[in-house]
């Protein structure tokens, strides 16, 4: 587990400023909540009137004016948009990164098989990104406690559950894809994240598209689909975990076979 | 038995030639010079040696086992310093020795404490501030320190000052001495011809000779140096002495010198 172990300590700094970054932020807009709670029904009437946008967000069918609403649409999209470039990021580094700083060389010239580096590599960014979920979580809920308002915590679980799986799915499909890239792959990464957001909203705006949300990750971590289902969205959740699983093989199968040029 | 045997092994990038039907043969103890100019495919051959990057078509025995299915096997008893080396950011020489030994599963503290303080090398000094002749270092240590049964070595003193360049040479010796296989490309003729027992010579990915050093000294040829008043001469001769000096005799040389070639002087040779 040497290779694991390395990986790991040498994303200490990113993993403690993406951690806090997302933590913090979700923590300061809970904390936000107990002035606004009263003027929320203006809110919620102002975005019943904004059609489009509203539903794009999933914020037509939650209630702003409770903490469980305003959490899945703020603490959501925070995590949303910084847990999937993370995670992006870090699948899509996790083998590129021995060839852009050459340091493959030094490592595949060591008497492990290609399989074992690309098993605990794999292992470090799922690792990485539970690590940083793990954070996140611990800075919601405090920041909750501290304001004390009423929470459904089978909820909260539920929904960090949902973009901890959303997180792993992006972050297992970059990966495979990085097994077939040279040098940086950082913007095809951030572009992958990206599109699939932008996938969810159109989804979210047109009942034509609604099909979209078997192929993006974000299809399952719909708060509002949580919160009045209780439950996660199987049928979206599944067709996501097979894409990953894909992305990892492929990353297997290929890394086999790369040729690690000077 | 042979440490490192290749049958017609081939490399291409694309349509771009690495190695063509390569063929090698380096004997377990030997100390082999593998020469040959830039690009003509000295770091392709190790490279695909150490399964860095798979074969086009032909094969290859490394310690008896096949470079394709038992790289690890090859690698376990391997060491192997890259002509470029880097380190990890962020991390300490003797984090970087440490790390290469527990990749090996091997402990070898002790050895690899002494070869730092031969190559004076600080072992509490970010990877990521050394020099890339200190970063040499680092990798000769790595290379070396879990006594491995070959050490394959690309282009090893570029960036070292003579006086480390001499050290280094010594720690081979040592290993060579101990048992271990040496393999070691340059385009130093001087270093091969002074360490080597054996060396070959590579040529557009084609091995065009491979021979003991002495043997490929001994040609037959001879240097030839000859002063007129019109200028200063220099060229090989291979035939009939007596013929040479008639040659020589009737040019009115003011300064003659025979010499027995330098392994420079067949390797510009080979090469012109």
């Amino acid at each position: 587990m040497y290779i694991f172990k390395q990986e790991i300590r040498s994303q200490k700094l990113p993993i403690i400023i993406w951690s806090l970054s997302i933590g913090l932020l979700i923590a300061m807009c809970v904390l936000m909540f107990p002035d606004m709670k009263s003027q929320m029904d203006d809110v919620n009437e102002m975005f019943s009137s904004m059609g489009n946008f509203t539903s794009a967000f999933g914020m037509d069918q939650l209630n702003f004016g409770t903490i469980t609403g305003f959490y899945a649409v703020e603490g959501g999209n925070i995590l949303a948009i910084g847990g999937a470039f993370f995670a992006a990021i870090t699948g899509i580094s996790a083998l590129l990164k021995e060839e852009k700083d050459r340091t493959a060389e030094f490592l595949l010239t060591h008497p492990v098989t290609r399989v074992k580096v690309v098993a605990e590599k794999l292992l470090s960014v799922f690792a990485i990104i539970t690590i940083l979920n793990i954070i996140v979580f611990i800075c919601s809920v405090g920041s909750i406690l501290i304001i004390g308002e009423e929470f459904d915590w089978k909820i909260m679980i539920l929904f960090h559950l949902a973009y901890l799986l959303m997180q792993y799915e992006i972050a297992g499909i970059c990966f495979g894809i990085s097994s077939f890239l040279r040098k940086s792959g950082l913007g095809i990464g951030i572009g992958i994240a990206s599109v699939f957001y932008f996938l969810n909203i159109v989804a979210n705006i047109s009942d034509d598209a609604k099909s979209l949300k078997y192929i993006t990750p974000f299809g399952y971590t719909e708060g509002s689909d949580i919160i009045n289902n209780k439950t996660l969205e199987i049928k979206y959740l599944i067709p996501g975990m097979i894409l990953m699983l894909v992305g990892i093989i492929i990353g297997f199968i290929y890394y086999k076979r790369k040729d690690i040029n000077s | 038995m042979n440490i490192i045997e290749t049958n017609k092994l081939t490399k291409k990038y694309g349509k771009a030639r690495g190695i063509d039907e390569l063929n090698l043969k380096v004997e377990q103890g030997d100390f082999f010079g593998f020469i040959g100019p830039n690009g003509a495919g000295k770091s392709t051959t190790i490279r695909t040696l150490l399964g860095l990057i798979s074969p086009t078509a032909g094969s290859a025995k490394v310690l008896g086992y096949d470079i394709v299915s038992d790289s690890k096997k090859i690698l376990q008893n391997t060491g192997y310093l890259p002509s470029e080396i880097n380190f990890y950011n962020g991390m300490k020489v003797k984090d970087v020795i440490k790390y290469s030994a527990d990749l090996r599963n091997a402990k070898c503290t002790d050895k690899a404490l002494s070869l730092a303080k031969r190559l004076d090398l600080d072992m509490n000094k970010k990877v990521s501030e050394l020099s890339l002749g200190n970063r040499k270092k680092v990798g000769i240590v790595c290379a070396v320190q879990h006594s491995p049964s070959l050490l394959i070595l690309d282009e090893p003193t570029s960036g070292l000052d003579p006086l480390m360049q001499r050290e280094f040479f010594s720690i081979l010796n040592e290993e060579n001495q101990r048992g271990a296989t040496i393999f070691f490309s340059s385009h130093i003729l001087s270093e091969v011809q002074t360490y080597c027992k054996s060396a070959a010579f590579i040529k557009d990915g084609k091995i065009i000779i491979s021979d003991k050093v002495e043997k490929l000294e001994e040609t037959g040829a001879k240097k030839v140096t000859v002063k007129t008043s019109e200028g200063t001469n220099e060229y090989l001769f291979k035939g009939d002495i007596k013929e040479l000096l008639n040659d020589i005799s009737s040019k009115n040389p003011i300064d003659v010198t025979i010499t027995e070639p330098s392994l420079e002087d067949i390797f510009m040779n080979y090469y012109e």
